[in-house]
C-alpha cells in the first residue's frame, strides 16, 4: 500500500524500531535558542557528556532579545543571563551562534528557511513550539521540551511514538485579499484547538499549492494552534525554486540528486489518512480572531458571537470568559473593534513578504492617532532586504517604527509588550491571555488586515480603505 | 542517573491532595538557567506561609520518602517540579495516584513513583505521623514497601524497572546503541547541510 509524505518522512528516519519501545528517530538539524536551551547543556556537563553534532545543531537569540538598542546591555537581568549563557554555552561546545547584531541574526524559524538550512525530507526540532514552520518545505519538524533538547544534543535522535497522520485539504482559488493566514485561522476556528492532537498533519489541495513558500511558512507555523504535533506540504517547483542558490543548499551534481529525491517526497495516490479535514477556498474571507485561542475566530465581515449559541457547554463557557477579558459584547460588528496597537512581525508573519504587504497597504496613508504601530523583521536579512526596497521609509513615513529583528510583541518576552487593558491587532500566532502583557488583548490578523487596520485604527481590511 | 534498586529511609506525610506543580515549584523559578539547585524552591509557597508545614517541622528532617495523597503532580508539565523533588533529597515519592506526565517526567528522571492503594497509603501516613523515626524501605528489585509490621507489592512495567534498576535515562539508553546512529549517519545524504564547528 502506498505512504503518506509523513510515513515515509517518518520511515527515512529510523535509526531504531521495535516492539514496546519508541522509535529512535535521527535527527538532521536541531535549532537552539536562549530560553530552553540552559538547563539542556547544564545536563550535559553535569552527565559528562558532549555535543554528538555540533555541526548539525545552530544557535540564534531571539525570543527575549530586545529591538530598539541592541548593543547596550540587556536591562532585563533574567534575559542577560540567559543570553550570556547561550553565548559562553555555544563557544564551549562549539556551536555556531547568530548573536545579536549579526547579519544572520534572526527567530529560528526564519533564519533556517533563508539560510537554505530548511530542505525537504529533513527532520528538524528545536525547543520551541512552532518549529512545525518548516513542514513547509516537506520537512517532518516538530516542537521538543528541555529533556529533549539535551536528547538530541546528546545522541542526535529522539525516541518518539509515532503519531498518526491527517489531511487538510483546501481545494479551489482563494479570493483577491484573502492570505494564508486567514486560510489557517478558518481551519483551526473549523477543528478547534484540539482537532490535530496527536496528528502530523499535510496540508494539501490547490489552495497550498498556490501559495509561495512564506505563505506555507504561515500555514505550517500555526499548526500546533489546534494541536498537531506537525503539519507539512509536499515539496514542489515552488520549494525548489525558493531552495536554489540559498547559503546551505546544494549545488551542481548534488543540486540535481537532491531534486530528483525531494521530487518523490509527496503522498502516493493510493495512501490513506487516519484523518481528513475538508474546506473550499472560496468559502475564506480575510479572517480574524475574538477570542483567547486561535480557534476563537471569524470572518471580518461577522460580528462577535454569542456565547449561548455555542452548542457545546464547554466552548459556551470558554467564550463567555473569552468575552469578559476581551472586553467585549456579544453581537459587536468586528469591524468596530478599535486598537490601540498594531504589531507586524514573529515567525508567523515577519518575513519579506509579509512586509511587502503591509508596505502596499500603508503608502500613502497615515497610521491612525492613539494607534501605535511596530514592524519587527524577522531576522536581520529581512530586515537588510526591506530596506534595500525602501519599505522601511514608507513604515516610518505612515508613522509606525521600525525595529529590529526578534520575537518582540508575539510574546511579549522583552520590553515590547500591551499594558493592562491594551488591545491589539497583531499577526502573531497566540491570543492567549497575558500573552503580549499582563491584561493585554490580542486580536490575530494577517498583515493586510493588520496594515488597514493600523490605518483605520478599527479592524478593517484594505478593501474598506 | 544513578542505578535504585532498594533504598530505605525516613518519610515525609503529606496529607494534601492534588498537589498540583505549581504548588510543587511556583512558575517564578522557571526562569532559572540551572538544572540543579531548586531545593529551595520545593513548594516554596507552604514552606514560606505555613510555620507547621511538614518541611518546616525539624521531626521529619532529613527523611527521603515523600508520602502525598491522591493525584500527585497534575498541572502544567513543567519539568522543574522533578528536578525540585530529587535536589531537596527525595528518592522516592509514595501516593495512590499521579498525573501522567508528572509521573513520565518523573520516572525518565530516576525519581521513583510508587502507586499504592489509598488505604495503605493511609496507614503509611499515620505510622510515620505517630514516629517520624519510622524507616520505609522500597525495594524494586522485589517491587515491595515495607515498614515495620507491612509489606506491600506495586506495581511498575518491566522496561521502566529495568531502566531504573540499571540507572539508565533516556540518553544512557541510547547511548548503548551508537552502533546503529553510526550506521544510520553513514548513510545520510551527502548534501544535508551542515554548520561550521568552532
Ligand atoms: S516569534 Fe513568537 S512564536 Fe515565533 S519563535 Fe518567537 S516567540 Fe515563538
Amino acid at each position: 500500500m502506498g505512504r503518506t509524505l509523513a510515513e515515509k518522512l517518518w520511515e527515512g528516519h529510523l535509526v531504531r524500531s521495535a516492539a514496546g519501545e519508541p522509535d529512535l528517530l535521527y535527527i538532521d538539524m536541531h535549532l537552539i535558542h536562549e530560553v530552553t536551551s540552559p538547563q539542556a547543556f547544564e545536563g550535559l556537563r553535569l552527565a559528562g557528556r558532549g555535543v554528538r553534532r555540533p555541526d548539525l545543531t545552530l544557535a540564534t537569540e531571539d525570543h527575549n532579545v530586545p529591538t530598539t538598542d541592541i548593543f547596550a546591555p540587556i536591562a532585563d537581568p533574567v534575559s542577560r543571563i540567559q543570553v550570556e549563557t547561550l553565548r559562553s554555552n555555544c563557544a564551549e561546545f562549539g556551536i555556531t551562534l547568530y548573536p545579536m547584531g549579526d547579519a544572520e541574526q534572526g527567530i529560528v524559524h526564519v533564519i533556517g528557511p533563508q539560510l537554505g538550512i530548511t530542505q525537504p525530507g529533513m527532520t528538524i526540532v528545536c525547543g520551541d513550539s512552532h518549529t512545525s514552520t518548516h513542514g513547509a518545505f516537506g520537512a517532518l519538524a516538530f516542537g521538543i521540551g528541555t529533556s529533549q533538547v539535551e536528547h538530541v544534543m546528546a545522541t542526535q535522535t529522539l525516541p518518539m511514538d509515532r503519531p498518526k497522520t491527517m489531511a487538510v485539504t483546501v481545494n479551489g482559488e482563494l479570493a483577491p485579499g484573502v492570505t494564508p493566514k486567514d486560510v489557517i485561522l478558518a481551519v483551526i476556528a473549523k477543528t478547534g484547538t484540539g482537532g490535530g492532537q496527536g496528528y502530523m498533519v499535510e496540508y494539501r489541495g490547490e489552495a497550498f499549492e498556490a501559495m509561495s513558500m512564506e505563505g506555507r511558512m504561515t500555514v505550517c507555523n500555526m499548526s500546533i494552534e489546534w494541536g498537531a504535533r506537525a503539519g507539512m506540504i509536499a515539496p514542489d517547483q515552488t520549494t525548489f525554486d525558493y531552495l536554489k542558490g540559498r547559503p546551505h543548499a546544494p549545488v551542481g551534481a548534488e543540486w540535481d540528486a537532491a531534486v530528483e529525491y525531494w521530487t518523490t517526497l509527496r503522498t502516493d495516490s493510493d495512501a490513506t489518512f487516519d484523518a481528513e479535514v475538508v474546506l473550499d477556498a472560496a468559502e475564506v474571507s480575510p479572517f480574524v480572531t475574538w477570542g483567547t485561542n486561535p480557534g476563537q475566530g471569524a470572518p471580518l465581515s461577522s460580528r462577535v458571537p454569542d456565547p449561548s449559541e455555542f452548542a457545546v457547554e464547554s466552548d459556551r463557557v470558554a467564550a463567555e470568559k473569552a468575552l469578559a477579558y476581551m472586553g467585549l459584547q456579544a453581537g459587536t460588528p468586528l469591524r468596530d473593534i478599535t486598537v490601540d496597537t498594531v504589531f507586524v512581525g514573529s515567525c508567523t508573519n515577519g518575513r519579506i513578504e509579509d512586509l511587502r504587504a503591509t508596505a502596499a497597504v500603508l503608502k500613502g496613508h497615515k497610521v491612525a492617532a492613539g494607534v501605535r504601530m511596530l514592524v519587527v523583521p524577522g531576522s536581520m536579512r529581512v530586515k537588510a532586504q526591506a530596506e534595500s526596497e525602501g519599505l522601511d521609509a514608507i513604515f516610518i513615513e505612515a508613522g509606525a517604527e521600525w525595529r529590529q529583528a526578534g520575537c518582540s510583541m508575539c510574546l511579549g518576552m522583552n520590553p515590547d509588550q500591551l499594558a493592562s487593558g491594551e488591545r491589539s491587532a497583531s499577526t502573531s500566532n497566540r491570543n492567549f491571555e497575558g500573552r503580549q502583557g499582563k491584561g493585554g488583548r490580542t486580536h490575530l490578523v494577517s498583515p493586510l488586515v493588520a496594515a488597514a487596520t493600523a490605518i483605520t485604527g478599527h479592524l478593517a481590511s484594505p478593501a474598506e480603505l | 542517573m544513578e542505578k535504585f534498586t532498594v533504598h530505605t529511609g525516613r518519610a515525609v506525610p503529606l496529607r494534601r491532595s492534588n498537589v498540583d506543580t505549581d504548588q510543587i515549584i511556583p512558575a517564578v523559578y522557571l526562569k532559572r538557567v540551572t538544572r540543579t539547585g531548586f531545593e529551595d524552591a520545593l513548594f516554596q509557597t507552604w514552606r514560606a506561609n505555613e510555620p507547621d508545614f511538614v518541611l518546616n517541622q525539624e521531626r521529619f528532617r532529613g527523611a527521603t520518602v515523600l508520602v502525598a495523597g491522591p493525584d500527585f503532580g497534575t498541572g502544567s508539565s513543567r519539568e522543574h517540579a522533578v528536578w525540585a523533588l530529587k535536589d531537596y533529597g527525595f528518592k522516592v515519592v509514595i501516593s495512590p495516584r499521579f498525573a501522567d506526565i508528572f509521573r513520565g517526567n518523573s520516572l525518565k528522571a530516576g525519581l521513583l513513583t510508587v502507586m499504592l492503594a489509598e488505604k495503605i497509603v493511609q496507614r503509611l501516613l499515620d505510622d510515620i505521623e505517630a514516629d517520624p523515626g519510622t524507616e520505609v524501605t522500597i525495594d524494586l528489585t522485589e517491587r515491595q514497601v515495607r515498614w515495620p509490621g507491612e509489606v506491600h507489592g506495586f506495581e511498575l512495567d518491566d522496561y521502566t524497572r529495568w531502566r531504573l534498576l540499571e540507572g539508565l535515562d533516556d540518553i544512557g539508553l541510547t547511548l548503548r546503541d551508537t552502533g546503529s546512529i553510526d550506521r544510520f549517519e553513514d548513510g545520510r545524504k551527502s548534501w544535508l547541510p551542515r554548520l561550521a564547528t568552532r
